[in-house]
């Protein structure tokens, strides 16, 4: 078990190092010179002499690959770069934000699950019935729709018209009251997926013959589906968590923009418009560093709970 | 002669199961339809969808404006019409040049294996390891706002997923005996490729780019709701959600009807897309018979 872990985290070195090297990369598709587009405000053009100070003062006058070096040692000594606009570390702000996002995505993850796994199962339980095809016409209308609308017109029925929630913003550290209307947004797009997921992995399970052979025994259909079926049905749901959590920091970029709620989607979206060139590095680097340990965690739990890899990958071993 | 019919009825059976499909159906004619709007949008739209005219701005549904008016007086049934240019154009330019890109990559992947195959997959690999919003977000913000900028930015986030379908179909389709029997022939690595291959490992690319439409329109769209697509007064749909937030109380119009478009336009290649990947799965086809 321990060696299977160890495999998986010398297996991401190489990605890692290419993720850095993207993300690095980033600073060299601005079009023209850096300093040069960083320092031209609205009133013209910089002054040529401050644009050489800024160049000396972030590095960029060294050649490429000391730049990058140099900056992946920052990274790896946890300095991720300073701002161009408060000249503060970028992880300052970085941190906070991330717990921001990190209360909206389990908020909206827990009502995500709350949703699909019995409404998953009782779809595949009442294969086309009535509340199977409503459904999953509900699903393919969440697919569809997209965040930000369903943000929007959130707001305007329960924020505007009812009054029932706030418009936006974080409140007291992100209250209940605030959270509420963006972790449905995301929550429920996100339970549209993993609704049709617990559907056909509950669909295909009660197919086996071992759940014929638990109902032959005489047991209760309750004990079969909740106990012999479920437990072998949530295994996709379990796989995919991993994905779904990529889904919701994805999802965190509109709907924090539209909700005022400070995490690092809205970061992200900000320190664009400011053209904060080592904010946005720091922020997508963050994320994919987060993003990469999920799934780490998301592949060992999941060894855990399916025996069958196990051995799969013992009987590898030998 | 024989695999003649055989290939033959294997399109048949294709066609009869897409057929059976209605919601596939209907996706393909909702599809079509927009497709329509879109070449036919100067002919359709009652108004000019640029001009201004600030003396009837933020008018609710009129006989005059079916769908209203924006903050700037401009018939929002025009500008969605208009928009359904710049969405699918974007959705057809944007998979085209991914999958393009990405068939390209796996076919050296697949085939030639090795250290260039190793090189690809972990590049791959890390481009999955950001969420794709935020990569590319990321790079269209770094290279300023811009639909064209938009559209390299989510080709690069996009193409990983063709690469891994080709790589994978061909690695499957390369130990046939006819490839084998091609090479022993003296068939080059290209003429193999394209006549033996290629057409046998396309059927995936196919149902993936199909697929694969809804979330790049989302992407566009959502960019575009952030800014950074299409610079106004070009129409576009995410960037009139946008514009039309401000104006949430006075004109509840402007942030449902843009919805609603990207939402059929997303709906309908979703539809279609399932059914083409169940008319092309043999095993979702069995398990369909099964029951």
């Amino acid at each position: 078990m321990l060696n299977y872990i160890l495999k998986r985290i010398i297996l991401l070195a190489p990605i890692l190092l290419l993720v850095s090297l993207i993300t690095f990369s980033i600073l060299y598709i601005i079009p023209g010179d850096p300093a040069e587009t960083i320092l031209t405000g609205p009133g013209g053009a910089a002054d040529p002499k401050a644009v050489e100070e800024f160049r000396v003062k972030m590095g960029l006058d060294r050649p490429l690959h000391i730049q990058y070096l140099k900056w992946l040692n920052n990274v790896l000594h946890g300095n991720f770069g300073y701002s161009y606009m408060t000249e503060q570390p970028v992880l300052d702000p970085i941190l906070p934000a991330f717990r921001a996002t990190l209360k909206l995505a389990v908020a909206s993850m827990i009502l995500s699950l709350l949703i699909s796994i019995p409404v998953g199962i009782i779809s595949a339980i009442k294969q086309y019935s009535l509340i199977d095809n409503l459904s999953m016409t509900g699903a393919l209308l969440g697919v569809s729709m997209p965040n930000f609308w369903q943000g929007l017109l959130l707001i305007l029925l329960f924020a505007v018209y009812l009054g029932w929630f706030p418009v936006a913003g974080y409140g007291e550290n992100g209250d209940f009251e605030h959270l509420v209307l963006p972790a449905i947004t995301l929550g429920t797009s996100s339970a549209a997926i993993t609704t049709r997921l617990m559907r056909s992995s509950m669909l295909e399970t009660i197919r086996q013959d071992y759940i014929q052979a638990a109902r032959a025994k005489g047991l209760s259909e309750r004990v079969v589906i909740g106990k012999h079926a479920l437990k072998n049905a949530l295994i996709p749901v379990v796989t995919v968590a991993g994905l779904n959590f990529g889904y919701l920091l994805d999802g965190s970029v509109v709907v924090e923009t539209i909700f005022a709620w400070p995490g690092i989607g809205k970061l992200m979206v900000g320190s664009i418009y400011m053209r904060d060139y080592p904010m946005i590095q720091g922020c997508i680097l963050f994320v994919a560093l987060v993003y990469v340990a999920v799934n780490l965690v998301v592949d060992i739990l999941y060894t855990f709970l399916d025996p069958r890899i196990r051995y799969e990958t013992k009987a590898k071993a030998k | 002669m024989k695999q003649k019919q055989k290939q033959n009825s294997e399109l048949a059976d294709f066609v009869s199961q897409f057929r059976e499909n209605r919601t596939a159906l209907v996706g393909a004619a909702v599809i079509l339809l927009l497709v329509l709007v879109a070449i036919f949008a100067p002919q359709l739209a009652p108004h000019n969808p640029i001009k201004a005219s600030l003396g009837d701005r933020l008018s609710a549904p009129s006989e005059k404006y079916p769908l209203g008016t924006d903050h700037l007086g401009r018939c929002v049934l025009s500008r969605l019409l208009y928009g359904a240019r710049i969405s699918l154009a974007v959705g057809v330019v944007v998979v085209g040049v991914a999958a393009a890109v990405g068939v390209a990559l796996g076919i050296i992947s697949g085939f030639y294996g090795g250290v260039l195959d190793e090189i690809i997959m972990r590049l791959v690999d890390a481009m999955l390891a950001f969420p794709s919003i935020f990569l590319a977000l990321a790079i269209a913000g770094t290279l300023g706002p811009g639909l064209g900028n938009v559209m390299i930015a989510i080709i690069v986030v996009e193409w990983t997923r063709y690469a891994r379908v080709m790589r994978g179909s061909i690695l499957s389709v390369k130990e046939n005996y006819y490839v084998e029997a091609a090479r022993a022939l003296g068939a080059s690595d290209f003429y193999v490729v394209t006549r033996h291959i290629l057409p046998n490992a396309i059927a995936p690319i196919i149902v993936v780019a199909t697929l694969g439409m809804a979330p790049v329109i989302l992407a566009a769209t959502s960019l575009s709701f952030l800014g950074l697509g299409v610079q106004p007064p070009t129409p576009e749909w995410g960037m009139m959600l946008n514009d039309g937030r401000l104006f949430m109380r006075r004109a509840p119009h402007l942030t449902t009807f843009p919805g609603v478009a990207i939402m059929i336009t997303i709906l309908a290649f979703n539809l279609l897309g399932d059914g083409l990947r169940d008319a092309l799965d043999p095993r979702a086809r069995t398990e369909k018979e099964l029951r």
